[in-house]
């Protein structure tokens, strides 16, 4: 009973308790609801940029058999659904094209038909008259405000927001006090998270007239608010289920008009309504990710000790500025980019500006912004390194916080809760052989090979947040929990974020039964159904663990006191003489006298005493802090010079998330994320030509990679908890997608250092290589 | 249009339109919505089906009506009498996968490969598997589920049986 040599569930590998019915095709997507009665909805696109639209017509589509209605943007407005506010608080979105379409691709009618087919056909069938525009596709094109593309707004220029944080004039000084400064233009292309499910929907008004709305999403509780702000609808009569979900990584954060027409088109025709993306729709119009344009310079000693940071963005937001980030942080957490440095002083500034491409600025698979943050101070410590002459693995170490300092306030004002850089580098360093690796790496060079080796040494900001700064649409962002424990010991937890795959059916079961010695096999975990689950802010920022874990742990401690009562009552003393040891109470001086939380369960629905019956507590957790989570990559790549082609011959991942819950899914997200950003930085690019047309509209264009060329992934890890933390745990999906592709920037490019290449954009084609290589 | 189409050794007779294709077929007309479609552009591989026991094939590429006459196996296919066919089985073990969206195409593909090369390296393996996307695991637990696979199924070589 009290054998500690037991494997508590804290920290075990257990097999995941989902994935019986996705590995018998019982999963249950978007897709798979079917609703009796039901119709599909389609959408009309423009295929200009920017164009007046002249005329819609409709009548031909509706002479398709099947074809039961068309909707346009004027009826939306008459209706007084013409426009979305955006998450971001600063902008709203047309739902449907009125007067002007925005951007290539952007919705302009919705067709609702009896078959998915039918449905197409009459969205092929709507003629609609446009008269093209000068398409903007450069945000410093769009900020001398030449061409306004925003009329409808009261701000008449295409500057969306300037947001600064640390000291301007004292970062100045200090740079131009340095000795050495290095400055470097860093563009973190526009990318998309495609999941491999597509964003989809199920809409239908019950008997009762309740909306239930079935749709992807990571956030279902703030759907559930958006929508009664958007329609209307009381928000008891609003019930949003977000069932299995194929993958979010951010792109299932924001509300989309696909989802709005599919509510209007159930509600006008009176039957359910269902809108399933295509992946063209998906690359095209829903949230994409990066694209901002950074100027960094960092200042130093001549012996390599950074003295100072400047960061400026110009940040491309396209039609709408609907990338989904607190209130107060229209950047987002730009202001992690002094990374893992201590930096006396800083600055970092964004300017967002309009452009005739699809809307977005969603965090993908990243903390909102860290993942461009991260690659900032990354690339430029290499950049100092090459500068400098210093080792990159050197010039980070005389600069990192030190483990003495935490909690550390950095410049830009985050008080970072704790870590360990040094050890973590070292381990890295140690286990590929780093010395090994620079001397193979001189030889080579000596015979002209191309070999690189690249660090990166991120630090994170994630788990927002602190409801004293974070909101989104004013809506704190707290997580929580609800937990209740049957009379057989078996119970259930409900959250406020919802899974797509990180594996909370069993992590979540793992903290309750680590805190209550339960056995988690027989923990229901029940996410995404805003009937059942206490209010949250959903899954993304890596914000699940640190937030809803936490409020899991606390709810399970809370029904841990009621239990300490019951517990007293069954071992007939005092509960001030009941201790919770080795996941048992005991009376306290009286050895073996012991029952189990089994027991007290029992006892509360059959024999409480004079105590409350029953064993159920709910908390909503406001995070103290966020948590930096952090680590040390290491990638080596060995180039072609004749092909430009890059082969990463290997990748190591140190990573310290903090108390880990599950080793196996703590690895699967890391070698995930790994190949996200290996997908950044060597392929994945959404690309405009100058008259705005999208170049890369579907899988064969936008490229995801396949077993072929990812790479090996080698792990390891250090662990220093999070000291504000229930269980000192962290959150860690974002962290190898954050920090690897300054890994793989920063190999490459020093494989070509010595022919003088400082820096390449992502992604690393072959075609850009070989043209760094030979200079064109 | 009418056809026959056997799935998981039961038959489904449908009138089809000539342009259904096979996945949505199987997804709406015999309810089986284990197979994905995840793509417009066939590059995805959720959609993946055995045709006639060993073939691959992605069900988005293929016309329903084009199956007429054919055996086709679904992911809904694999576990026989309660038990998890060995790659379901090596998928979980080695947490081959996450989201789970990809998952059904790729055992698929797996299933017929283990029935062409029962004995595959780790490379014939990740070329096997490069018309199956996965957005999740970077794939390197999927190779270690396929390698377990393999070996239950050659230790016990029934299991490679196309079912009838």
């Amino acid at each position: 009973m009290s054998d500690t040599a037991v494997q508590r569930p804290i920290g075990a590998s257990m097999k995941r308790k989902e994935d019986p019915r996705f590995i018998q095709g019982k999963g249950n997507y978007i897709d798979d609801v079917f609703l009796p009665g039901m119709l599909h909805m389609a959408i009309v696109h423009s295929p200009y940029p920017h164009a007046t639209i002249r005329n819609i017509d409709a009548s031909e589509a509706l002479k398709i058999p099947g074809v039961k209605a068309v909707i346009t943007g004027a009826d939306l407005v008459a209706a007084g659904l013409g426009w979305l506010p955006t998450f971001h608080g600063f902008d709203k979105q047309m739902v449907l094209a009125v007067g002007t379409a925005m951007f290539q691709y952007q919705e302009v009618a919705a067709v609702y038909a009896e078959t998915r087919a039918a449905a197409a056909d009459g969205a092929e069938a709507v003629q609609v008259e446009y008269e093209p525009l000068h398409a903007v596709t450069s945000p410093f094109e769009s900020a001398k405000d030449e061409t306004l593309l925003r009329p409808d707004r009261e701000q008449k220029t295409n500057h969306i927001y300037h947001w600064e944080v640390g000291e301007k004039d004292a970062t100045e000084r200090a740079l131009a006090a340095s000795d050495t400064v290095v400055k470097e233009r860093m563009w973190f292309q526009r990318c998309h998270p495609a999941p491999l499910e597509p964003c989809g929907c199920v809409a239908h008004f019950d008997a009762m007239g309740r909306l239930q709305f079935h749709v992807t999403s990571q956030a279902p509780h703030v759907y559930r608010t958006a929508l009664a702000l958007v329609t209307g609808i009381p928000e008891d009569k609003i019930h949003v289920m977000a069932p299995d979900i194929g993958g979010g990584f951010g792109n299932k954060v924001p509300v989309y008009p696909g989802y709005v027409c599919a509510i209007v088109g159930a509600l006008k025709l009176g039957r359910p309504v269902k809108w399933i993306e295509t992946r063209t729709e998906n690359l095209t119009t829903t949230g994409f990710a990066r694209d901002y344009h950074m100027d960094v310079e960092i200042g130093a000693t001549k012996d390599g000790t950074v003295t100072a940071l400047k960061v400026s963005t110009t940040a491309d937001h396209g039609a709408f500025d609907a990338a989904a980030d607190p209130t107060k942080y229209p950047s987002g957490m730009m202001g992690i980019v002094t990374g893992s440095y201590t930096f006396p002083v800083a600055f970092a500034q964004t300017d967002a500006y309009f452009t005739n491409k699809a809307p977005g600025g969603i965090a993908y698979r990243c903390s909102f912004r860290v993942t461009e943050a991260s690659f900032a101070i990354e690339r430029g410590m290499d950049i100092l390194a090459d500068e400098l002459g210093i080792d990159p693995a050197e010039l980070r170490s005389k600069n990192f916080v030190r483990k003495e300092q935490f909690p550390y306030n950095s410049a830009l004002g985050f008080t970072y809760d704790s870590g360990d850089y040094q050890k973590t580098l070292d381990l890295a360093l140690e286990n590929i052989g780093y010395k090994q690796l620079l001397a193979e790496q001189a030889e080579k060079r000596a015979r002209g090979e191309l070999m690189g080796i690249g660090i990166s040494t991120f630090t994170e900001v994630v788990g927002a947040g602190p409801g004293k700064h974070f909101d989104i649409l004013g809506i704190k962002m707290f997580d929580s929990a609800e937990i209740r424990i049957h009379p057989t010991g078996a119970g259930f937890v409900r959250a406020g974020t919802k899974s797509q795959g990180q594996g909370h059916e069993t992590t979540w079961a793992q903290i309750v039964g680590d805190e209550l010695g339960l056995d988690p096999q027989n923990i229901m975990v029940e996410e995404g159904d805003t009937d059942t689950a206490p209010y949250g802010l959903g899954t993304y920022a890596s914000r699940s663990t640190p937030t809803a874990g936490a409020a899991i742990s606390m709810a399970a401690r809370r029904i841990r006191e009621k239990a300490r009562k019951i517990a007293a009552h069954l071992l007939e003393v005092s509960p001030d003489d009941v201790e919770w040891q080795d996941q048992v109470f005991a009376a306290k001086g009286v050895p073996g006298k012991t029952v189990t939380m089994k027991d007290v369960a029992f006892a509360a629905y059959t024999n409480p005493g004079d105590n409350e019956p029953g064993l159920e507590a709910t908390y909503y957790y406001d995070p103290p802090n966020m948590t930096f989570p952090h680590g040390a990559y290491i990638a080596v790549v060995d180039i072609d010079r004749d092909t430009g082609s890059v082969a990463v011959r290997t990748f190591l991942a140190v990573d310290d998330c903090g108390t880990i819950i599950n080793p196996m899914i703590v690895e699967g997200q890391i070698h995930g994320g790994l190949t996200e950003g290996f997908a950044i930085a060597f392929m994945q690019e959404i690309q405009y030509d100058a008259d705005g047309n999208n170049l890369n509209t579907n899988f064969t264009d936008y490229l995801v990679p396949t077993s072929l060329e990812t790479p090996h992934w080698d792990t390891d890890k250090t662990v220093t908890p999070s000291p504000h933390h229930p269980i000192g745990a962290k959150g860690v999906g974002e962290s190898p997608n954050v920090g690897s592709p300054a890994a793989f920037v920063n190999a490459v490019v020093d494989a070509l250092s010595p022919l003088g290449v400082r820096h390449i954009d992502m992604p690393l084609t072959r075609d850009k290589v070989w043209r760094a290589i030979h200079g064109t | 249009m009418k056809i026959s189409v056997t799935v998981n050794g039961q038959v489904y007779e449908r009138d089809v339109e000539p342009r259904t294709l096979l996945a949505y077929f199987l997804r709406e007309d015999c309810g089986l919505t284990g197979t994905h479609v995840g793509c417009d552009s066939s590059s995805c591989g959720c959609c993946v089906v055995a045709l006639d026991g060993d073939v691959p094939v992605k069900s988005c590429t293929m016309f329903a009506v084009s199956a007429d006459g054919h055996e086709v196996t679904t992911v809904e296919g694999l576990a026989k009498g309660g038990v998890l066919h060995p790659i379901q089985q090596a998928f979980w073990d080695q947490h081959g996968l996450q989201c789970g969206y990809c998952t059904p195409g790729m055992m698929m593909t797996i299933y017929t490969m283990l029935q062409q090369y029962p004995h595959p390296s780790e490379q014939q393996i990740r070329e096997f598997l490069s018309g199956n996307l996965c957005r999740c695991t970077g794939y390197q637990n999927i190779v270690k589920a396929v390698q377990q696979a393999a070996e239950t199924l050659a230790a016990s070589p029934a299991q490679e049986e196309v079912p009838a």
